[in-house]
This record gives C-alpha cells, structure tokens and sequence, in this order.
C-alpha cells in the first residue's frame, strides 16, 4: 500500500506545482506552457505505477508503467517490424495517395459549381460514415499484405479531405478574386496564387483529420487478416496470449506515430500558413 | 432545393461506376469459369452473369439493395439475421457511448475554462489522446472487462465510443463557455450575479449553438466507435459483427448489406440529433 500512498503523495505535490505554476507569470512562456502538461503526464505515470503496485492489480488486467518500459526495451526490433508495415507501409501511402486524390478531384470538379453542389452533400455524409466497414471487403480485394491497408487509409481519408479542400477553394473573398480579375489573371493564375494558399488553412485541418484516421484504418484492416507481423496483428493476437505488457507497447508506438505525425502536419502548416490569424501569437 | 438535382446527377454517377466496376470485377470468375469447362464466352453472355453471383467479387447494387431489403424487411425484427436486430444493438452501444462522451466532455470543458491549471494541464493531453488509434485500444478494454466481470459488451463498447465522441463535444464546449465578450461578462458583474449565475444565464446559453454543431460529429464518431469496438475477438451480435461474419465465412454480401445498415444508421442518428438541435434552437429562441 506504501507504494500507492507515495504516489498519491507525489501527484498532489505535483498537482500543487501545477496550480503555483499556472498563476505564476512562468505560464505565460513558452517553457511554462510545455511544462505543466508534461509534469501532469508525468504524474499520471507515477500515480499509474503506484496504483499497479499498491493495490497489487494483476498484470493481465493493468500492467504497470515500468513493466510497459522493460517491455519495449527488450523487444525493439518486432516494435520496428510492426511499425514499419503498418505505418511505414500501410498508413503514409495511403495517407499520401488519398490526400492527393482528394485534391486532384477537388481541382477537377473546381470549374463545375454543379457537380460541386452534388458532391459536397454525398462526401459530407460518407465522411460521417463507418468507413472502416469497408476494410474486411478491401482486404478480400487486395489480399493480406499492406497493399489492402493502404487501400482502407486511402478510402477514409479521401472524402474528409476532399470536403475541405472544396470548402478551402470557395475560401477567397468576392474582393480578392475580383482584384485579380483586374488584373487580367487567367483562371490558372488565381487558382495558383489567390484560392489555393487562402485553401490552405482548410487543408491542413483535414490533413490533421486524416492523420489519425489513416492510423485507425491500417490497424483496424490488420484485423480482417495480416501477414504475421504489423501492429494490428501483434495487438490482437497478444491480446488472446493476455500479455498485455506489449500490447501496451504497440499502444505506445502507436500513440507516439499518430502524435508525430499530426506534430509533422502542424509544423507544416505553421510553415505554409505563417500569414493565417491563428499562426500569429 | 437547387440541390437535389446534382445530388441525383452525382448519384446516378455513381450508380453507373459501381455497375460498370461490378462487371469488371466479377467478369474474371465468370471468364474463369468458362475455360474450365471448355468454353468460349461472349461479353454479351458474361455481362448477365456478373449480375448475380452467388459471392461476387463486387455486389452490383440490386443485389445488395436486395440483401439490405431482406435483411431490414425480410424477417422478424428478433431474428438473428435480422439488420433490424443488429442495428439496435449497436444503436444502443452508440447511445452509450454519445451519453457518456457527452458528459465527459461538458464536464471537462466546464473545468478547463474555469480553471486555468486544468486548462494548461488537461488540454494537450486530450488532444494527444485523439492521435492514439483507439480501436488499438479496442480488442484490450473488452478483455480487460470481460476479466474484472463485465461479462456483457455494452460497457467495453461504451467506453470506445465515449472515447471517440468526447473529444468534439470537448473542443466546441470550450470554445462556447468561452464565447460571451467582455462586455456581456462585464454587464453580468454589474448586476452582481455570482460566478453560478453568470455560468446558467450567460456562458450555458451561449455556448449552445457550438454544443449542437459539435453533437453531429459525436455522433457520427461514436457509430464508429461502437462498430470499431464490435469488430475484434468474435462478437456475434451487432453490425460490426456482422461485418466481421461476412468476412470470416466469405459472404460478401452480408458485408456489403451490413455496411449499408450502417450507413443508413449514421444519416438516422445524424438526421435525429439536426432535429434536436432545430427544436432547442427555437425554444431558446434563435430564428431557425
């Protein structure tokens, strides 16, 4: 129980620190504003082990932070395997390859205002779809390997980012376009440096949508049949083993991959769209 | 109105694509087929046969609209290879699961907008926790119930959807509680209203145009979250289960009937919660 009590003890001592460093000036920095959710992460990690350890919880059931740490030491090289076939090869094509798409049919359809009115509705609605559904039958199409993960990640990241882009190219105002009427700008022109960088705001929040979505699609396809290695297939099959421990540790990758890569697709933005409102602090 | 037509025209469109794609696809069986009994086949002769195959590579869409029909209409609502049957129990699941994500996130927005330490503490991590791929999450939370002796899948479910659902309601709470300006707040101090009073008469009512907007997408991501939470280690009832029969014992047209019944589910919950929102929207007196 000591254990238990320590953390207790250790999470309010931080908590305080917390509430201190929130009312103090320090907060309004940068470093005051990556530190207090990092000393709260931290916590939950201790009162997470503290927890384990003093009520004694069965590592079937909860494994403990330290436990989940040895684990992913010892067993780097399967982490690496499974990450590399399920995101390296089944979530950033299809990401990329749906993403793409999108914006080639979002440009296509740029100059029909009537297909637009017709698709904008339908991809409306299929982006509120149970798109992952679609998996088990993408995988009898596309067989075992990442190509049928890719295949899922294209499909439920296409229609969210084909929304937004057409919502991104309807962006610029009537005044913006007009002056670049004045100017003689052919349709190319305005497209290329007027309605697609005022898109780009709309964009990026469906490439952070999509980011995490494309995570979900691999994974969840790797449940319809994998070959013996990715993250979805050491998940679920480590999960009839009850060892929990790397389960956690394919949880951890998993969660470090979405964070990296939706921290990517921020950066990007903050570089692309410097000139937005909400880049400027 | 002005949008009905191309809705159909993108529709129709679509239709015409699957049908040609179905023949294209299924033609391969049939052509295979043939050679192995010896035979030539004509395009003329083959088109027909990709129409109804028993386990077609793609259902052209009477087929499926036809499976659907039977499913949702064809048997009692308690049978087990009813949609109708299937459809409830994950509707109940996605009620769960939006009921309690909707609290989570009301509570959690009403902490973070009052106070400070939970909004620079909470707040970066509930947005990191919507970069973890809950449903790697989803096989793990219904073994770990199973053995702390929730035996049903209801909670397990629950829990994924409420994970999923929360994170909306969350970002649009926020964004509300924090929506009336200075001088609403400043004129609210002058009547000398409390901290409660200025949370029920002003902050509450002003944030629900957001809280409404944001129930759409709960919604919507709590379906996926109940259909996600239904897919791994063997449930039998629901239609991510059904989904999951279809693949296991190769029927694709249980797939293709069940992702339709979800489908159709997702515009009926979505088409609801509009509803809601229209009703409130009135009572609270805003022009609809």
């Amino acid at each position: 129980m000591t254990a238990l009590w320590i953390a207790i003890g250790i999470w309010l001592a931080a908590w305080a620190l917390n509430v201190w460093l929130s009312a103090s000036p320090i907060s309004q920095t940068r470093l005051g504003k990556l530190l207090v959710p990092l000393v709260f992460g931290a916590t939950v990690l201790v009162l997470w082990e503290g927890l384990v350890r003093g009520l004694g919880i069965a590592p079937v059931i909860l494994p403990a932070p330290s436990a989940i740490a040895a684990k992913i030491a010892v067993s780097l090289p399967i982490l690496w395997q499974d990450f590399a076939q399920t995101i390296l090869k089944g979530a950033i094509p299809g990401f990329l390859i749906g993403a793409g798409a999108a914006f080639l049919v979002a440009i296509a359809i740029d100059r029909s205002p009537f297909l637009q009115r017709g698709l904008l509705p339908i991809g409306n609605f299929v982006a509120a779809l149970p798109i992952v559904g679609l998996a088990p039958i993408l995988v009898m199409w596309f067989g075992f390997d990442w190509q049928s993960k890719a295949a899922v990640v294209v499909v439920m990241v296409f229609f969210p980012m084909l929304v937004n882009i057409v919502a991104g190219l309807q962006a610029s105002e009537r005044m913006q376009r007009d002056l670049m009427a004045t100017w003689g700008a052919s349709y190319v022109q305005t497209l290329i440096k007027l309605r697609l960088p005022a898109a780009m705001p709309f964009v990026f929040n469906g490439l952070k949508i999509a980011s995490t979505l494309a995570l979900i699609g691999a994974i969840v396809a790797e449940f319809f049949g994998s070959p013996v290695y990715g993250m979805g297939f050491r998940i679920s099959t480590e999960v009839g083993r009850l060892g929990l421990d790397m389960v956690w540790a394919e949880i951890a990758v998993a969660a470090l991959a979405g964070s990296a890569l939706y921290g990517l697709v921020a950066l990007i933005e903050r570089w692309v769209t410097f000139w937005h409102p909400s880049q400027r602090h | 109105m002005n949008r009905v037509l191309p809705v159909l025209t993108v529709l129709t469109g679509i239709v015409v694509i699957w049908y040609a794609a179905a023949v294209w696809m299924n033609a391969a069986w049939v052509f295979d087929q043939a050679q192995r009994a010896g035979q030539e086949v004509t395009w003329a002769e083959v088109i027909p046969q990709t129409m109804d195959q028993p386990r077609p590579l793609l259902p052209p869409p009477h087929q499926v609209g036809a499976e659907l029909w039977k499913g949702l209409f064809g048997q009692a609502v308690t049978s087990k290879r009813s949609l109708v049957y299937h459809g409830i129990v994950t509707l109940k699941g996605t009620m769960m699961g939006f009921g309690l994500g909707i609290v989570v996130g009301v509570l959690l927005a009403m902490a973070i907008v009052r106070f400070r330490v939970m909004d620079l503490s909470v707040m970066p991590w509930a947005i990191i926790s919507q970069t973890v791929p809950i449903v790697a999450l989803a096989p793990m939370i219904i073994t770990v119930s199973s053995q702390l002796g929730l035996s049903g899948r209801d909670v397990p479910k629950a829990v994924i959807a409420a994970y999923l659902s929360f994170f909306p309601v969350l970002v649009s709470m926020v964004k509300g509680l924090r929506s009336p300006d200075q001088m609403q707040l400043d004129l609210l101090k002058t009547y000398g209203a409390g901290e409660a009073a200025t949370f029920l008469k002003l902050r509450l009512p002003a944030s629900m145009p957001y809280f409404f907007a944001s129930l759409k997408v709960a919604v919507a991501a709590s379906l996926v979250g109940t259909i996600v939470g239904e897919l791994p280690t063997g449930a039998i009832e629901g239609l991510g289960a059904r989904m999951l029969i279809g693949s296991q014992f190769g029927e694709p047209l249980i797939m293709w009937a069940a992702l339709f019944a979800a489908a159709i589910l997702a515009g009926l919950l979505i088409l609801t919660v509009g509803l809601v929102e229209r009703v409130a929207r009135r009572r609270m007196g805003v022009p609809a």
